[in-house]
């Protein structure tokens, strides 16, 4: 081996190293490719939201620019197709979703308090802790199941059978284990020195808990939260299982709070109900029901939005 | 301002009561999830359990699901559910972790902060709006395209759904697990000269293992299917045949076994998940890399 030792080969060598040290990088195609495989992949599910929003808008735009007004103020109408409106079914959702509310959010952020700030990994949390996660894995129509026979029928006289409120009772069982799940990562997030600052200066557990966690925790637990009423909103069959009306409701001069405890529907229910009905007028209901229900649903959303970036704790 | 008593700190009252109380109603709470889930087993197992003593296993392998007419066909909704599941992974994986990875990887801040919402939204999107959707575009104006007489309620566009559905479920639990993966694995990475798809492809994925596959697992269990197949009960499938039979609950109750046949759906389901979510959990610790 001839050891490269002479002045001309030295050069030689630092000539071709500075060459390939200044060239210029060498273009990454495998990994610019695969960049652009992962943003079109991105851009698909972008685009699919897209494309729902469009399609729905242009199918039932017949009924949007039509019959707007009559559309959202009439009843369900079994009869014809173009007297056919939503009004119960907003009223229904917004009433469904209060009574929802009422039942999960309370129970679902104590739960998680206690997940969190009370509980020291024994038997009990640790059940908690894996039923609430198997929970979340239920599909939403066994809930449906649980409302029929336990809302409905078992607990009839608290919820007068078919009403608002064993709807709102089962949506309700529903998204606990989302809202548990969520708020437990908001608490989680608090940085421990809070809590310890806190017991520092005297504070009793509950004083902790209410005047510095759930303060510092607010803006993440009400957006999870929300998000979860949102997909309450969205479902359909525990309400066709719990026994939303599928057709005409009369309210008669019951007002607003007389109506939880009467027959209901609900805005996905009917959406379900104009899609099974044959013909293009009954579809083009379906689709603007579903513009209309979209519209809730970015409402919604803004509003978590909102909380999260009014609200938002950076420590 | 709280001023605090030498009383106050000798008895148990006042503060330190509220405190206790506050323990036991944040106890209570918890115990209520628990509540649910006997409930929702006592309740499945206690109908369900008519329904296997009483029929005969020759109903059980019938042609069509017609719970009305004492048929049902539970192999087929399992398979058809299967099938749909099927479907929908493919349509969802690809996607939804393509999603994941470029907003954990790629995705500068600011993008972030405006994908992040925009999949939040089609997260929440109705899965009744969902297969109004299927029935008005993805069979008559896509699959159409493919097939040329394609049936108006099929399997396909009931995939593609549930699919496009589940495509921010798999993208938020996965982007969840890329983050968790600390910086000093891909700063080494860079560091030994590799590039960024070559980090994100030989570590960060590896190290997430666990999480992506605990996503994939979590959106394969839940069939959302309720709308497409739902009025064809014979191609139905677990989800839409249950729907079904709740339309007609009223004429169903008197019904010998269709109520019953309901719930065995329902526990049917409830295992599956249970299953799935029990593999998802061992699948996680075997997988589990430590940092």
């Amino acid at each position: 081996m001839r050891i490269a030792s002479s002045p001309a080969d030295i050069a030689i060598r630092t000539a071709k190293t500075r060459q390939s040290l200044q060239r210029r990088p060498q273009a990454d195609l495998p990994g610019t490719l695969f960049k652009w495989l992962l943003i079109s992949f991105t851009g698909f599910a972008i685009a699919f939201l897209g494309v729902l929003v469009v399609v729905m808008v242009s199918d039932g735009w017949s009924v949007l620019s039509g019959r707007l007004g009559g559309f959202l103020s009439n009843g369900f109408s079994q009869r014809s197709a173009q007297d056919a409106g939503v009004w119960q079914g907003i009223v229904g959702s917004v009433q469904i979703g209060i009574a929802t509310a009422l039942f999960a959010i309370p129970v679902g952020i104590a739960t998680a308090i206690y997940l969190v700030e009370y509980a020291t990994g024994g038997w009990f949390a640790r059940t908690v802790e894996l039923n609430v996660r198997n929970l979340a894995g239920v599909p939403s129509i066994v809930y449906g199941l649980l409302g029929l026979t336990v809302f409905v029928k078992t607990l009839d006289g608290f919820t007068q059978g078919k009403t608002v409120i064993a709807g709102g009772l089962t949506l309700a069982a529903m998204v606990l284990p989302i809202i548990v799940i969520t708020s437990v990562e908001a608490l989680k997030a608090v940085p421990q020195g809070i809590r310890e600052a806190a017991y520092g200066v005297g504070a009793t557990k509950w004083e902790v808990l209410s005047r510095q966690i759930l303060p510092a925790a607010v803006s993440t637990i009400l957006t999870g939260t929300v998000l979860s009423l949102a997909r309450a909103l969205g479902e359909a069959a525990p309400l066709i299982l719990v026994g939303a009306a599928t057709g005409f409701i009369s309210f008669g001069d019951s007002n607003f709070l007389e109506t939880f405890t009467g027959p209901f529907t609900a805005l996905p229910v009917l959406i379900f109900n104009f899609a099974r009905q044959p013909g293009e007028d009954w579809s083009a209901n379906a689709a603007a029901a579903s513009v209309v229900i979209l519209i809730l649903v970015l409402i919604i959303n803004g509003a978590a939005l909102y909380f999260r970036n009014r609200f938002e704790k950076k420590w | 301002m709280t001023t605090i008593s030498a009383e106050e700190l000798q008895t148990a009252s006042g503060r330190r009561f509220r405190s206790s109380l506050a323990r036991w109603m944040f106890l209570l709470a918890s115990a209520i999830t628990i509540l649910i889930s006997g409930l929702i087993i006592w309740t499945i197992a206690s109908e369900a359990w008519t329904f296997t003593s009483q029929v005969a296993a020759d109903q059980l392998q019938t042609i069509g699901w017609f719970p009305r007419r004492g048929m049902f066909d539970i192999g087929t909704l399992i398979l058809n559910s299967a099938q749909i599941a099927l479907v929908s992974m493919i349509v969802a994986v690809p996607s939804g972790l393509g999603a994941a990875i470029y907003l954990s990887e790629y995705a500068h801040p600011r993008v972030r902060r405006i994908m992040k919402p925009t999949l939040e939204l089609l997260a929440s999107v109705p899965s009744v709006v969902l297969g109004v959707f299927a029935i008005s575009f993805i069979t008559p104006v896509v699959l159409s395209k493919f097939f040329d007489d394609i049936n108006f309620f099929n399997k396909l566009a009931a995939g593609i759904g549930v699919g496009l559905l589940v495509i921010p479920l798999i993208a938020s639990i996965s982007e969840d697990a890329l983050r968790a993966v600390p910086r000093d694995l891909r700063e080494a990475s860079a560091g030994l000269g590799a590039r960024k798809a070559t980090t994100a492809i030989r570590v960060v994925i590896p190290a997430a293992l666990s999480g992506l596959m605990a996503a994939i697992i979590a959106s394969g269990g839940g069939d959302t299917s309720l709308f497409e197949t739902s009025i064809k009960e014979s191609g139905g499938t677990v989800t839409s045949a249950m729907a079904a039979l709740g339309l007609g609950t009223d004429q169903v109750a008197g019904d010998d076994l269709a109520f019953q046949s309901l719930y065995f759906l329902g526990a049917l389901l409830f295992i599956i998940t249970l299953v799935m979510n029990m593999l998802g959990n061992l699948i996680v610790r075997r997988m589990q890399e430590r940092y």
